[in-house]
């Protein structure tokens, strides 16, 4: 997906980045304008790290983190990072694949933002950030224990709850 | 009641007197929940002034209020909370269901809304709209104040029970299709 | 008796005070728990979901341009800035952006600043009550009954308007809008002098705002805060210049900066902005052409009453808009604009289907709200109601 403009120049921060760690870059695309750079998921905190503090790119500020379910590939979740360079004004999305339960090294040592965007998309998605501060839910109760809202899987009304077309996603 | 030789006279005086006292110094609960919230801040301010003139006052304390408007969504977070609020206000007291959200779950059939906040606590006037415009919850407040004058549920007919168990399947019958 | 309690021992207890879910001051139902040490706050933890319902996983089983009315109730303060936010959203994500005639960019940015405007005052009012200056609470209601007077007559609600659509406007503006609108112009100019009066130079106002609640511009940018909370450190980040959408980069206006980064700074930027919002208004009016006022895009815009009433062709289309929807091309998007309480940003996801594969809401308030930890930190409990204030947070955006 994502690929549509293929022939769009994705943008300084992709060429940097693939001449500082080639090996992580996994895929590039451009779609409606929005560079989208796949990179391994071992490598994120890295690459963040890269693209904040290079004197070219300053992705000073991390817009959001969220992360989207495809119930049905391998691996399951796309963790998404999306970054904005204030000074350069550019916007650059990022995304990670993880398998369901692999745990994902926290941003929270390189943004501040990443504290609370990865407790929610833990609450919701039940992605582990290991090395997170303060990894507890956030939107639902404490003692939830009807599992991860957004996940295809769960049916919009919870779990056990009957209405008439109140099923899992396919 | 004309009849001077009414056996019940003075109980019906008391009552008559009771439920003008009661009905004309209805003291809220300042509740915001969501978006109805504002349309109760706009009822109560400038131009609508709905609060002030049917002698109502603001309270930030449950202890000190016997009118619980519930202004908007009761999320199922929310709603052990609520019950714990209405649970603290002193007797006789009355809830106003305001906005589809608290009434019947209105838009939001979801994991974490509550169906209506009738399942919590006892509702005694529900105004519709989403939001109902300050017209509407004036309407629900002189509906309300007319009960009160009528003696409709003075004092709860049933002894308050300690507040439900909040299991998932007693909240939701999910109401209407997804 | 006294030889085991003594008075330093006293002073290491802490006091734990759980302000809210219910607290009049929290704009909500926002939670916050202070550890407390003596007066100070040593940490304060705030617990929010109190209103979450489910809005992002609502977007998944309802078509795009059902989803719209959800938006709404997000920000709820200001509606039309979320319905701009997701309408751009989804034009984006179906490529007919450049499709929206003029007119159209022009009404979607009087009615976003009209809901800016609607917002701050909001803001003000009760942040005002909250430090005790009771009365500017009606004269901010006051002025805001004429914004809402002119959404309920443009679309017929006052609060949640769901007022824009996929490809233009629904409707063009009714008789006499404009005028009202004029009128609008013509007064606010003094009566935001008039809050002024009342605030910038009041002693009590200044004490209790100025050097509170202080966030570095490092640490606002690497916090994510946007919108006035981050302009108040005197970091230059609108997204209406930075990313300009509809026709923001036709239209002249100021982004206004303090930089001490304190309450008092949030404030100067958030009244300043009003009077930028009352320029913009100005401009937009003036420029805004004749023409229609939705895109002639048949597959995506529902035909015209009359046209659905009276030709089959119409009607068809009205009845296959309606039940089906329109599909999107598989592929996300991300687009911002700059809401009132800062960057309100859509990710929209599409596999192809007539609904959102996925919908994440960047919301303003979620991210600012994460700043109070540190803001409150040392600081006298009172001005956590400060703070709490400033920050400008709605709950229906914080939780969505």
């Amino acid at each position: 997906m994502s690929t549509e403009d293929g022939q769009a120049d994705p943008g300084l921060a992709v060429t940097r980045l693939r001449d500082a760690l080639p090996d992580a870059v996994v895929e590039v695309g451009v779609h409606r304008g929005d560079t989208t750079v796949v990179v391994a998921a071992e490598r994120i905190v890295e690459v963040c790290r890269l693209l904040r503090d290079d004197p070219e790119l300053r992705f000073d500020y991390l817009v959001d983190v969220t992360a989207v379910d495809w119930l049905h590939r391998e691996p399951r979740f796309d963790v998404v990072y999306h970054l904005f360079s204030i000074s350069r004004n550019d916007m650059l999305r990022v995304k990670i694949r993880v398998e369901d339960r692999q745990p994902v090294d926290s941003l929270a040592e390189v943004y501040m933002l990443a504290n609370w965007g990865e407790r929610e998309t833990y609450d919701m998605f039940g992605i582990n950030f290991a090395g997170h501060p303060d990894l507890r839910r956030i939107l639902l109760p404490e003692d939830w224990e009807d599992g991860f809202p957004l996940r295809k899987d769960f049916a919009i009304g919870g779990y056990g709850i009957w209405a008439a077309d109140n099923v899992p996603f396919r | 009641m004309s009849d001077k030789n009414d056996p019940n006279l003075i109980e019906n005086t008391r009552r008559i007197i009771f439920g003008w006292a009661r009905k004309s110094s209805l003291w809220p609960m300042t509740f915001g929940l969501a978006c109805c919230a504002i349309e109760m801040m706009a009822a109560s301010a400038a131009r609508f002034d709905i609060m002030e003139r049917s002698g109502m006052l603001f309270r930030a304390s449950p202890r000190q209020s016997d009118l619980m408007i519930v202004s908007g969504s009761v999320t199922l977070k929310m709603a052990p909370v609520l019950r714990r609020l209405y649970d603290q206000m002193p007797e006789p007291k009355w809830v106003i269901s305001m906005g589809s959200c608290a009434t019947a779950g209105g838009p939001y059939p979801t994991y974490s809304h509550l169906q209506g906040v009738d399942k919590v606590v006892p509702v005694d006037v529900y105004v519709p709209g989403c939001p109902p415009i300050p017209e509407a919850l004036f309407y629900g407040i002189l509906e309300l104040q007319r009960m009160i004058q009528r003696g409709d549920r003075q004092v709860k007919e049933t002894p308050l029970e300690p507040a439900p168990e909040l299991e998932s399947d007693h909240l939701h019958t999910a109401g209407s299709g997804v | 008796m006294s030889a085991r309690y003594d008075i330093h021992d006293l002073q290491e207890q802490e006091m734990v005070l759980n302000m809210g879910p219910q607290h009049p001051s929290t704009h909500g139902v926002l939670r916050v728990v202070l550890n407390l040490n003596g007066e100070n706050v040593r940490k304060a933890v705030p617990y929010i979901g109190y209103l979450h319902r489910g809005t992002e996983k609502l977007a998944e089983v309802r078509k795009y341009y059902q989803t719209l009315p959800y938006t709404d109730r997000m920000d709820y303060l200001a509606a039309p800035s979320n319905n701009l936010g997701y309408v751009q959203a989804v034009e984006k994500l179906l490529g007919i952006e450049e499709d929206v005639p003029d007119r159209a960019r022009y009404m979607r940015v009087l009615m976003a600043e009209l809901a800016r405007i609607a917002s701050h005052l909001v803001w003000l009012g009760t942040h005002a009550l909250d430090i005790g200056a009771l009365s500017l609470f009606l004269y901010c209601f006051r002025e805001r009954e004429l914004i809402n007077d002119m959404f309920e007559k443009y679309c017929g609600a006052r609060l949640t308007t769901s007022m824009m659509r996929v490809g233009g406007m629904p409707a063009e503006l009714p008789e006499g809008w404009v005028q009202m609108l004029e009128d609008f112009l013509g007064i606010m100019p003094e009566r935001i002098d008039e809050y002024e009066n009342l605030l910038t130079e009041n002693p009590i106002w200044i004490r209790r705002t100025q050097g509170v609640g202080v966030v570095s511009p490092e640490d606002a940018v690497s916090l994510g805060l946007t919108g006035p909370c981050v302009r108040g450190s005197g970091v230059n980040y609108d997204v209406r210049r930075a990313r300009p959408y509809q026709v923001y980069d036709r239209l002249e206006f100021d982004v206004p900066l303090a930089t001490e980064g304190d309450v008092f700074s949030r404030y100067q930027v958030r009244v300043a902005e009003m009077r930028q919002s009352l320029r913009i208004l100005r401009q937009a009016l003036d420029q805004m052409p004749e023409g229609p006022w939705v895109a002639e895009l048949p597959d995506y815009v529902l035909p015209s009453k009359v046209d659905a009433m009276t030709s089959i062709e119409g009607q068809t289309r009205h009845f296959v808009l309606t039940i089906h929807g329109y599909k999107a091309p598989p592929g996300e998007v991300y687009k911002a604009v700059e809401g009132p309480k800062g960057e309100l940003g859509y990710y929209i996801v599409s596999d192809g289907d007539s609904k959102a594969y996925r919908m994440h809401v960047r919301a303003p308030s979620y991210y600012n709200l994460a700043a109070l930890p540190l803001m409150c930190e040392n600081r006298p409990v009172q001005d956590v109601v400060a703070v709490i204030g400033s920050l400008d947070i709605v709950l229906g955006e914080v939780d969505r």
